[in-house]
């Protein structure tokens, strides 16, 4: 059996655990929910009075730190507690095969959440003559900071057996990885660091390189920004198994 | 016979505490290993080694003529293997947990269904296969285990206490398993039950602070008791191998084999 294979078998044990369990629903109500709430409400996507979805993608980030953390911190946590760790690794599977499966179970569910946002689109499409091209961006984009937060989440259930440890630890992580871009915080540091760090730590964040997505910009230098991220946290998840599982 | 696990120089330290400190291991069809030990003693961790969950700090494992270091994903498509306490998917029922391992051995359609049902059919599951795993009583749990443990066939068989939580019915059924798939193939199976061994297995191995102190047939762990020992002989034996009050310091080898 080849290395695609092996990445399908446990794709579909894992897809298919978040229907077993009523939580990944749950919080995909809630997400769908205040995604509609805060996109009408405080975005005031009627009273614009434009065309777009910029209100529904502003929100994606903060929406994306209590649904990401809700998707991946069950992915490694919950093997380790019930010791069928054990088993994945004992049966024909590499470390590699488990970490690109659960990831791409746990993407797959996100992407999901976010299709179920379609009808949004159809709303502007329907009230007026939005960009689909910059609507179409602006998906991309929250589909790869999704991945990316996904993959530093699973990266941090690898380290616990408690799946509540891994969501608090993956939230703090991603809202880290926000705030560093934020103007606030940049203007405090940059009294005392050269003008090229500022910018290095400006570089870092998910912000910067989300918002340059959200106006409709299709830059390779996001889109890689996104990727990097997302392989080097699964590298480092791969690693981490192979440390942990013992214990 | 042909060698189906061959487990040279095993050694395995978790920081300054070395768990295993030098086992070799040779076990061919044919033939049923009864592995034993005090709790501590490595036997699980000797097991982990075997089958790929650790990485042996010193020492190769070789399994039906593959080097597990070299090509791990197809030395463990060489064995099953019933790691400790039986973990199993609670949120699937036994017969999707079973048909997700048939995939992960690489079957699917109808020969991972055939697989499936026959492994249902052998530790008498049919009852239980839509039933949640998370639900089953410990001895059904640890059947689903085995069922999984045995679905390929595998030349190489490594079950860690598989009758442990069983009722004597039970126990009795799986001990007949185990016999039976001892046959033609290599089994090695840990225990805390001495009338175990002497009842399914050909050759009994005990370890102590990660060391072999006997390897031998049943008859010849019983023999090394005391004439005079009439009752729970092989506890006695065992006592005698595994601690230092009772004459524990003849930690010889048997060379029957």
């Amino acid at each position: 059996m080849n290395s695609t294979a092996r990445i399908a078998t446990i794709f579909r044990r894992e897809f298919a655990a978040y229907f077993t369990s009523p939580l990944a629903g749950i919080f995909l109500v809630i997400y769908l929910f205040m995604s509609a709430v805060l996109t009408f409400q405080m975005g005031g996507l009627y009273e614009r009075g434009q065309a777009d979805l910029r209100p529904f993608f502003q929100v994606q980030p903060w929406l994306d730190l209590f649904l990401v953390p809700a998707l991946s911190m069950r992915l490694w946590a919950e093997d380790r507690r019930t010791g069928t760790i054990e088993l994945l690794l004992t049966l024909p599977f590499s470390v590699r095969d488990l970490v690109l499966g659960k990831f791409l179970a746990a993407w797959a569910f996100a992407c999901v959440a976010l299709a179920l946002t379609a009808p949004l689109w159809i709303t502007v499409a329907w009230l007026g003559s939005p960009d689909h091209g910059t609507i179409l961006v602006g998906y991309i984009a929250s589909a790869l900071m999704a991945g990316a937060f996904l993959a530093i989440g699973a990266f941090l259930s690898a380290f616990t057996k408690n799946q509540v440890i891994a969501f608090v630890l993956s939230g703090v992580a991603c809202f880290l990885l926000m705030v560093i871009g934020f103007p606030m915080l940049l203007d405090f540091v940059s009294g005392w660091l050269p003008r090229t760090a500022v910018e290095a730590i400006a570089a870092m964040s998910v912000m910067t390189h989300f918002e340059s997505m959200m106006r409709g910009v299709l830059d390779g230098r996001d889109v890689l920004y996104f990727v990097s991220v997302t392989a080097a946290f699964l590298f480092l998840n791969g690693i981490v198994v192979e440390w942990k599982k013992a214990e | 016979m042909k060698e189906l696990i061959v487990a040279r120089g095993l050694r395995k330290s978790f920081g300054s505490f070395e768990a295993v400190r030098g086992i070799d291991l040779i076990v061919p069809a044919g033939q049923v290993l009864g592995f034993l030990g005090p709790n501590g003693a490595g036997k699980s961790t000797t097991m982990r080694m075997l089958t790929g969950f650790l990485e042996p700090t010193e020492g190769t494992v070789t399994l039906n003529g593959i080097q597990l270091a070299a090509d791990p994903i197809a030395a463990k498509g060489t064995f099953g293997y019933l790691p400790e306490g039986a973990p199993a998917y609670g949120d699937m029922r036994v017969e999707e947990f079973l048909n997700f391992v048939a995939r992960a051995r690489g079957y699917a359609g109808a020969e991972a269904r055939a697989r499936v049902d026959r492994s249902i059919e052998r530790l008498h599951l049919e009852p239980y296969r839509r039933q949640l795993v998370e639900t089953l009583s410990k001895g059904y749990k640890r059947r689903t285990g085995l069922a999984q443990a045995i679905l390929h066939d595998p030349p190489i068989l490594v079950l860690d206490e598989p009758t442990d939580g069983l009722d004597p019915n039970q126990k009795h059924e799986v001990r007949e398993l185990i016999r039976r798939l001892g046959d033609d193939r290599a089994v090695v199976l840990s225990t805390h039950i001495l009338e175990e061994v002497e009842a399914v297995c050909t050759r009994a191995v005990i370890i102590n602070e990660g060391r072999v102190v006997f390897d031998g047939t049943p008859k010849a762990l019983d023999a090394k008791a005391a004439a005079n020992v009439t009752s729970n002989r092989l506890d006695h034996v065992f006592r005698m191998l595994t601690t230092s009050d009772i004459g524990g310091a003849s930690r010889t080898k048997a060379a029957s084999r």
